[in-house]
């Protein structure tokens, strides 16, 4: 690792293609991962995340392209000389060795002889400090998880590769490990490149995130930026929910795009639209469920999008209702609505939706509305 | 309680066959210490430890067991070797000949021993090879082989590809996966294959006596021919040793191994 | 050995060389680094040969062929002396039906009734140590296995023993007028068990029990015990529980150990030589005698060819009904 300036955790995959036979798992991809990030790899099963992970962890062989790490072509080595260390889905822990012995594994094969001390050190970093004598299967989920961490980490990587780290645990503890991956990760520095199937583990711990679907990356961005201006209707509806109204373009006022739903006058900023998509004379506006606010009376601003519903459905939640509502042409928007009034909407109510043109987001008309949501965004 | 019966009747059926498979080891134990009238240790006279005091008291029977021995031992580590192999092979890679490799270790498990036993010893008659101990030693590893393979091969299967990724992340060297992370994670499907080899090779009859020489009386030739001679009762006393041996040993494997997951 | 040791020089070797193959903009050429793991993807495709060659030739030159010599031999003709030559003498083939043929469906009817009463015996101590046994499962499984190591000869004999004409079982057989039964069937004569078609038979079973045991209890052991109470909980009765549940999971099991004992078993010597009479020899016996006694090979060579192939028309035809693929 002649390379181990202030980039050595830089990851750049250049035209990165990945076939199995006749199946493309990955088409090209130029990505760079910024030194120091926590990126995530997002999408649905199937999607070429895991190969990609397993391309820059030499574990698989890519089609085309290349992988630099730190600036250095590592695409010819082979996994055992390449300065990234991975913590497996389901974690791979060596039954046959402690969990001391797992952590010291990566150190004993550089030839370091001392590593009682930074195996301690390490542990305890996890919190496992008094459990090294165990075998793996003597540990809970989650300590085999933090073993798993730990394992990959003492090495100090210049990229640290999780596969699905947090796939096996429940939820709650899920929700605790995120917190403590993103804990040690801030601590370390070390670029973490993150795979995961889940979205709100993606946006809890990520800086920066790409959604793939169908082996091209659709999306990259920020967490927020990738809820609030989704780019297609797959990240639109794998993050979150979405409504997506089709609409037809009348014509440009200013800065904002005026569009006809259902037959009702509305307004979106040119500059929330996919770009190609605002000189079409089709769009497909979106607004997230949380963003429209459900009443009994027109909004006093006249500038907010505005349309007439029954409702259809209402499940409380807790913090919320998730309402459906019936807009006159007989298709449905979700509305998440805060249980703060003590009167809310029932069944069979006419209410009103509206909602600030800033908050919409305007798609190419020419896709599948429904990619990303059902089963296989799981 | 006719219901108890009822609900237990497997059980007693069970125990029942147990008792019809160990009753003979109880009989070849007790006329251990019998002092036989005549040459034939079929009823029971008297007692004695004569035989347990010296076992190797008749001719030629310590002989054949360290014959015995040395053929298990050396046949145990070749088709250990060569099954394992086949075993990763199978376990490992796909390949195009997969099916004909499946069919040639299942063919020797598949049939009678002795068409084997006969087969090969033709093979040793029409090269001219004189029967003996290295005619018995190849015999013995041809049958082993596929057994070694099958033992082996369910264990690899079972493994998670994993950890030997896990291991090659964590800088070993090809090599050093091998030795670090396979082999210890196969080592009980290459020991459960060792150990069959061994006891079908140590107690293997019809494939030695159609390849036995006449100075290579292996144990099982030597109660054979004590069949028709006139039976010891050391042979019992040999036949309840290794009983009681190997018991001890698999006991003792079984303590060791709740020790080390007690003390861990 | 599943990660060839030649890998790492390969892509060193690769990496160095690089940079010179890649396309001016690194795609979609397959760049430098890229091909060379796929030169080394190539030497894996030889890793399964080299891992096989040592085993497979074994097999080959060991049991492939002296196969194709006990063939050859079967249809040879001459005399020890003399030495044998490749005559296609075929009449040894029919010679051995006509003189043996008894022996064939002797050793046959003895096998099966051997593997049925084995799968009779071993089904309840398979279903006991799986479902019952609870801690005492592994000191049952020792029990099982621990026969194996006394010389099996040594406990066939131990039938002389149990079987023996003024020893107990057989006058509990005598008082319970069991004997009168199977001697009507056959079976036995007079008020003896021992030198009988029943002390073969018994013989037989005993030795080859172990594996009708443990194939059993491996398949029954996979079985998900709350299977049962779903069945239990969708009505059905103890019995059809059994029927319906536990005994068609169970079939791979049933599958090999019925195999594992009616091979062997068919072509069994020891017994019919210890146990019984000239008037219960089995095949085997005569492909000893003929070998190792008569020193007449051609015969003794097409008989064990025929025993192979009746056994491998017997296994085949079984598998296919019984519809399970890999035994191995």
């Amino acid at each position: 690792m002649s390379k181990q300036g202030r980039d050595a955790g830089r990851v750049e995959l250049t035209g990165l293609s990945k076939r199995f036979g006749g199946f493309t798992a990955v088409r090209p991809t130029d990505l760079t991962i910024p030194e120091g990030s926590f990126f995530a790899l997002l999408g649905a099963s199937g999607c070429g995340k895991t190969t990609t992970l397993r391309m820059i962890a030499g574990l698989e062989a890519p089609s085309t392209g290349r992988v630099l790490i730190g600036g250095q072509d590592v695409t010819g080595l082979p996994p055992h000389k390449r300065p990234v260390n991975t913590v497996f889905q389901s974690y791979a822990l060596f039954p046959h060795l402690s969990v001391a012995d797992n952590v010291a594994f990566g150190l004993r094969r550089k030839g370091r002889k001392d590593v009682a001390q930074p195996v301690k050190e390490m542990l305890e970093l996890v919190e496992l400090g008094h459990l090294g004598g165990r075998k793996p299967a003597q540990l809970s989920g989650g300590q085999q998880q933090r073993v798993a961490v730990a394992r990959a980490l003492i090495n100090h990587p210049q990229v640290l590769l999780l596969d699905e780290p947090l796939g096996a645990l429940d939820l709650k503890l899920r929700r605790q490990m995120q917190l403590e991956l993103k804990r040690i990760q801030t601590e370390v520095g070390i670029t973490f490149v993150h795979v995961t199937h889940d979205q709100e583990e993606a946006m809890t711990m990520a800086d920066t995130i790409a959604v793939m679907n169908g082996g091209v990356i659709e999306q990259l961005g920020s967490p927020t930026e990738l809820y609030e201006s989704p780019k297609t209707a797959f990240v639109a509806n794998f993050l979150g929910q979405s409504n997506m109204l089709p609409a037809a373009v009348l014509g440009r006022q200013g800065d904002d795009l005026a569009l006809d739903v259902h037959g009702v006058r509305m307004t979106l900023p040119a500059s929330r639209a996919v770009p190609g998509s605002s000189g079409s004379s089709r769009i497909v506006m979106g607004i997230r469920p949380e963003k429209i606010t459900l009443g009994k009376a027109e909004p006093d601003d006249a500038h907010r999008n505005m349309l007439r519903g029954i409702v259809s459905e209402a499940s409380f939640i807790g913090v919320s209702t998730e309402y459906r509502v019936r807009i006159a042409e007989g298709s449905e928007l979700v509305v998440f609505s805060q249980n703060r009034d003590d009167e809310r909407p029932r069944v069979g109510d006419e209410v009103v939706l509206h909602w600030n043109p800033r908050h919409g987001f305007g798609l190419d008309a020419g896709q599948d509305l429904d990619a990303g949501t059902g089963e296989d965004a799981l | 309680m006719l219901k108890w019966l009822r609900h237990n009747l497997v059980v007693f059926a069970g125990l029942g066959t147990l008792v019809y498979m160990l009753a003979p080891n109880v009989v070849v134990f007790v006329f251990s210490f019998n002092d036989p009238v005549g040459r034939y240790n079929y009823e029971w006279a008297e007692f004695s430890d004569k035989a347990w005091t010296d076992p190797c008291g008749v001719a030629g029977m310590c002989d054949s067991l360290t014959l015995s021995f040395k053929i298990a031992i050396l046949a145990t580590l070749c088709a250990t070797v060569l099954g394992t192999l086949i075993a990763f092979a199978l376990a490992r890679y796909r390949f195009r000949a997969r099916g004909l490799v499946n069919s040639l270790i299942f063919l020797p498990m598949a049939m009678p021993e002795i068409v084997m036993a006969a087969s090969i010893a033709m093979l040793f008659l029409s090269m001219g090879m004189d029967a003996g101990f290295t005619t018995i030693l190849i015999a013995h590893i041809t049958f082993c082989v596929s057994f070694v393979v099958t033992a082996v091969k369910s264990r690899v299967i079972g493994m998670d590809p994993a950890l030997e990724e896990a291991a090659r992340d964590l800088y070993a060297s090809p090599i050093q996966v091998f030795l670090r992370v396979t082999l210890p994670l196969a080592a009980p499907g290459i020991a459960a294959g060792a150990m069959l080899a061994f006891a079908l090779s140590f107690d293997d009859f019809i494939i030695t006596n159609f390849n036995a020489g006449p100075d290579t009386v292996t144990f099982p030739m030597y109660v054979w021919g004590a069949a028709q001679r006139g039976t010891p009762p050391q042979i019992n006393v040999i036949g309840s040793a290794m009983l009681v041996i190997a018991v001890l040993v698999v006991v003792a494997g079984q303590i060791v191994g709740r020790r080390n997951r007690a003390k861990a | 050995m599943t990660t060839p040791a030649k890998t790492s020089d390969a892509a060193d070797a690769a990496e160095a060389a690089g940079p010179k193959h890649a396309g001016a903009d690194g795609r979609p050429e397959p760049s430098g680094p890229a091909r060379a793991l796929r030169a080394i993807t190539g030497e894996l495709r030889r890793m399964p040969y080299l891992l096989l060659l040592p085993g497979i030739a074994w097999l080959i030159f060991f049991f492939l062929v002296p196969l194709y010599f006990q063939a050859k031999m079967s249809v040879s003709s001459g005399t020890l002396d003399k030495g044998f030559d490749l005559t296609w003498t075929w009449s040894t083939f029919s010679a051995a039906f006509e003189d043996y043929d008894e022996h064939f469906l002797r050793s046959l009817y003895y096998a099966g009734a051997a593997t049925i009463l084995c799968l009779v015996l071993a089904y309840p101590l398979a279903y006991t140590i799986a479902f019952r046994a609870g801690r005492w499962r592994s000191l049952l499984l020792v029990l099982v296995v621990a026969p194996f190591f006394t010389s099996f000869l040594v406990r066939t004999l131990a039938w002389k023993t149990i079987l023996s004409d003024n020893g107990t079982v057989v006058g509990f057989l005598n008082t319970l007028h069991i004997t009168d039964v199977t001697a009507t069937l056959g079976l036995t004569e007079g008020d003896r068990v021992l030198a009988t078609p029943l002390a073969v038979v018994t013989g037989l079973t005993y030795n080859f029990l172990p594996f009708m045991i443990l194939p059993l209890y491996a398949s029954l052991e996979r079985i998900d015990p709350r299977l049962h109470e779903a069945a239990r909980d969708l009505y059905a009765s103890p019995a059809s529980t059994f029927r319906r549940v536990t005994l068609p999971l169970s079939m791979p099991g049933v599958v090999a150990g019925t195999l594992l004992t009616f091979i062997p078993a068919s072509g069994d010597y020891i017994n019919a030589q210890l146990l019984g009479t000239t008037r219960e020899t089995m095949i085997g016996n005569v492909i000893q005698s003929e070998y190792l006694r008569v020193r007449d090979y051609p015969t003794a060579a097409a008989m064990s060819f025929v025993l192979m192939a009746v056994i491998l028309v017997i296994v085949t035809v079984y598998i296919r009904r019984a519809g399970t693929e890999d035994l191995v």
